[in-house]
């Protein structure tokens, strides 16, 4: 079976420091894998190599086995289609209503009409369970959950076949936070889509993942099945999910 | 040793390079500006906004130039018995030079600041990222529509303040110098060739495009945070503003020869 998506050897040098240094890691259809790692590390990077956001200076993204990084820009574009993302500051435009945002890739790249994509905009917020009468708001008023929420719909409206989520749960309260994450696990299995998250947030890693790569230092130092975190006999995975400062891994402060 | 041109070699360097990457980017705005799909909406909302209400700072500084340039002049004329020429010589200051230079300044800084102040908060927030991740090209959808809009509207605007213009040195003229109100508008039109018109209405094209990519350019490229955005509005007002006054001479050059 062909991966959904496949990062290969990715290297990315930003202001003359070497991000990513080689970064393998694939997930499957119907998966969901999280990627954890301290600040800093290049995950963020990552995410953006695989949304073809940034060109890694090698390396390969393989989407269903073919390599996006070598396709003529309209290709490209067409194989993009099939992404949906989760920005970490919700990324929401606030020049639209809360509606027109959740429609927006309907409205201006799918050439739906006004009428049937706020229709499908309210569907979505329903999934999300936001109530449909934020939909004529601007996003600045909605509180931080509720634009979690409302990118959740953005992302997940066009049925992706990959979502990409960034920190999805960083500076929510721990109630908000969990509701989000049961959100995501529900949306993951209903589209039946592959999933990739990046956080560093351990109860949220353990939730919606079921598989979690640890990104150290430009490179995956360590990846397993949810359940083996706690026995991976990794002592950089040890120190990060016990959240201890002294160990192999030196905070960077 | 410390090389003294080393410094000044680094600065030619990195000018050179943002020489070249401003180009790149004006090339990729202008190809988007002119293939589709065109977001029309976008281009309405543009044109409202950089053409329709600019014309009220436009207007203001246009009737006060006009009226200045109508009192200055009388006073040179004056002084070899020329104050006759009046008209003739505020419609060729005006068409010619005030009318596009004067609208293009006041528009590098309403426009090429607000544009740059919007586009880099977008691209601070990830707008511009997740633009993209939703199949849509944001120089397509942001680009586009602010280039085609202050290339199409500035001439406009400009057509605007040269009548504007005329008529502030028009009431100077009849209420405060004694022309007579008639001759002092047949003098204008018969002196007045239509390639005066034509040049400041080319003028302002291009500074309405260079008003709009400097905009763009700056914002899009900004990075960090609120200080970058600030930043980039500063940039675009000042590159916006050498820029126009360097190609207006290139123009008015071409032009005379
Ligand atoms: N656009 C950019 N230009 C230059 N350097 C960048 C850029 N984006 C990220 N970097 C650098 O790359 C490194 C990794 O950043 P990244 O955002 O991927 O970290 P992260 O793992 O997501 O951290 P966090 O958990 O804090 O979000 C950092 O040193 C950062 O300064
Ligand atoms: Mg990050």
């Amino acid at each position: 079976m062909t991966a959904k998506l496949e990062l290969k050897a990715i290297k990315k040098k930003l202001r003359g420091r070497q991000v990513l240094d080689g970064v393998d890691v694939d997930v499957n259809q119907g998966r969901s894998l999280v990627i954890i790692g301290g600040s800093g590390q290049g995950k963020s990077v990552t995410l953006k190599c695989a949304l073809g956001l940034m060109r890694p200076d090698s390396g390969q993204v393989l989407v269903d086995g073919a390599d996006v990084t070598k396709m003529p820009e309209e290709i490209r574009a067409r194989v993009m289609r099939k992404f949906g993302m989760l920005f970490q500051g919700g990324a929401l435009f606030d020049s639209l209503s809360v509606w027109e945002n959740i429609a927006f890739r309907l409205i201006n790249a799918d050439h739906v009409n006004r009428t049937e994509a706020r229709e499908r905009a309210i569907e979505a917020m329903r999934k999300v369970r936001l109530a449909p009468e934020f939909a004529d708001v601007r996003p600045i008023e909605l509180s931080g959950g509720m634009q979690k929420r409302a990118g959740l719909a953005r992302a997940i409206i066009a049925k992706p076949d990959i979502l990409f989520f960034d920190e999805p749960t960083t500076g929510l309260d721990p109630i908000t936070a969990d509701a989000i994450n049961d959100l995501i696990v529900e949306m993951v299995k209903e589209l039946g889509c592959a999933a990739v998250s990046i956080t560093h947030d351990m109860p949220s890693a353990r939730k919606i993942a079921d598989e979690i790569a640890m990104l150290h230092n430009g490179k995956i130092v360590w990846r397993g099945p949810t359940a083996m975190l706690d026995t991976s006999g990794n002592a950089m995975v040890d120190q990060f999910v016990a959240g201890r400062a002294d160990g192999p891994i030196q905070a960077v402060v | 040793m410390i090389n003294p041109f080393a410094p000044i070699g680094r600065g030619v360097l990195s000018t050179l390079a943002e020489i070249g990457r401003f180009s790149a980017f004006v090339g990729r705005a202008l190809a988007a500006s002119v293939t589709p799909p065109l977001f029309f909406g976008q281009l309405l909302r543009q044109v409202m906004q950089i053409g329709y209400f600019s014309l009220p700072v436009v207007g203001v500084t246009a009737v006060f130039i006009g009226a200045a340039l109508a009192l200055n002049i009388y006073v040179g004329g004056a002084r070899f018995n020329a104050e006759q020429f009046v008209p003739n010589i505020v419609v060729l200051g005006i068409t010619r030079e005030l009318g596009p230079v004067l609208a293009g300044l006041m528009l590098a800084g309403r426009v090429s600041a607000g544009i740059a102040a919007e586009i880099g908060t977008m691209r601070v927030t990830e707008q511009i990222d997740a633009m993209t991740t939703l199949s849509t090209d944001p120089f397509k959808y942001l680009v586009a529509p602010r280039v085609l809009a202050a290339t199409l509207t500035l001439p406009v605007l400009v057509l605007v303040a040269d009548i504007i213009g005329v008529m502030g040195g028009y009431l100077v003229a009849v209420n405060s110098l004694d022309f007579n109100g008639a001759a002092y508008l047949r003098n204008t039109f018969d002196f007045m060739e239509p390639q005066d018109v034509v040049l400041g209405l080319v003028k302002a094209a291009v500074f309405g495009f260079i008003i709009a990519t400097v905009g763009c350019y700056q914002g899009y490229r900004s990075n960090g945070g609120a200080l970058g955005v600030g930043r980039a509005a500063t940039n675009a007002v000042v590159v916006a503003i050498v820029l126009i006054l360097m190609v207006n001479y290139l123009i008015t050059a071409f032009f005379v020869e």
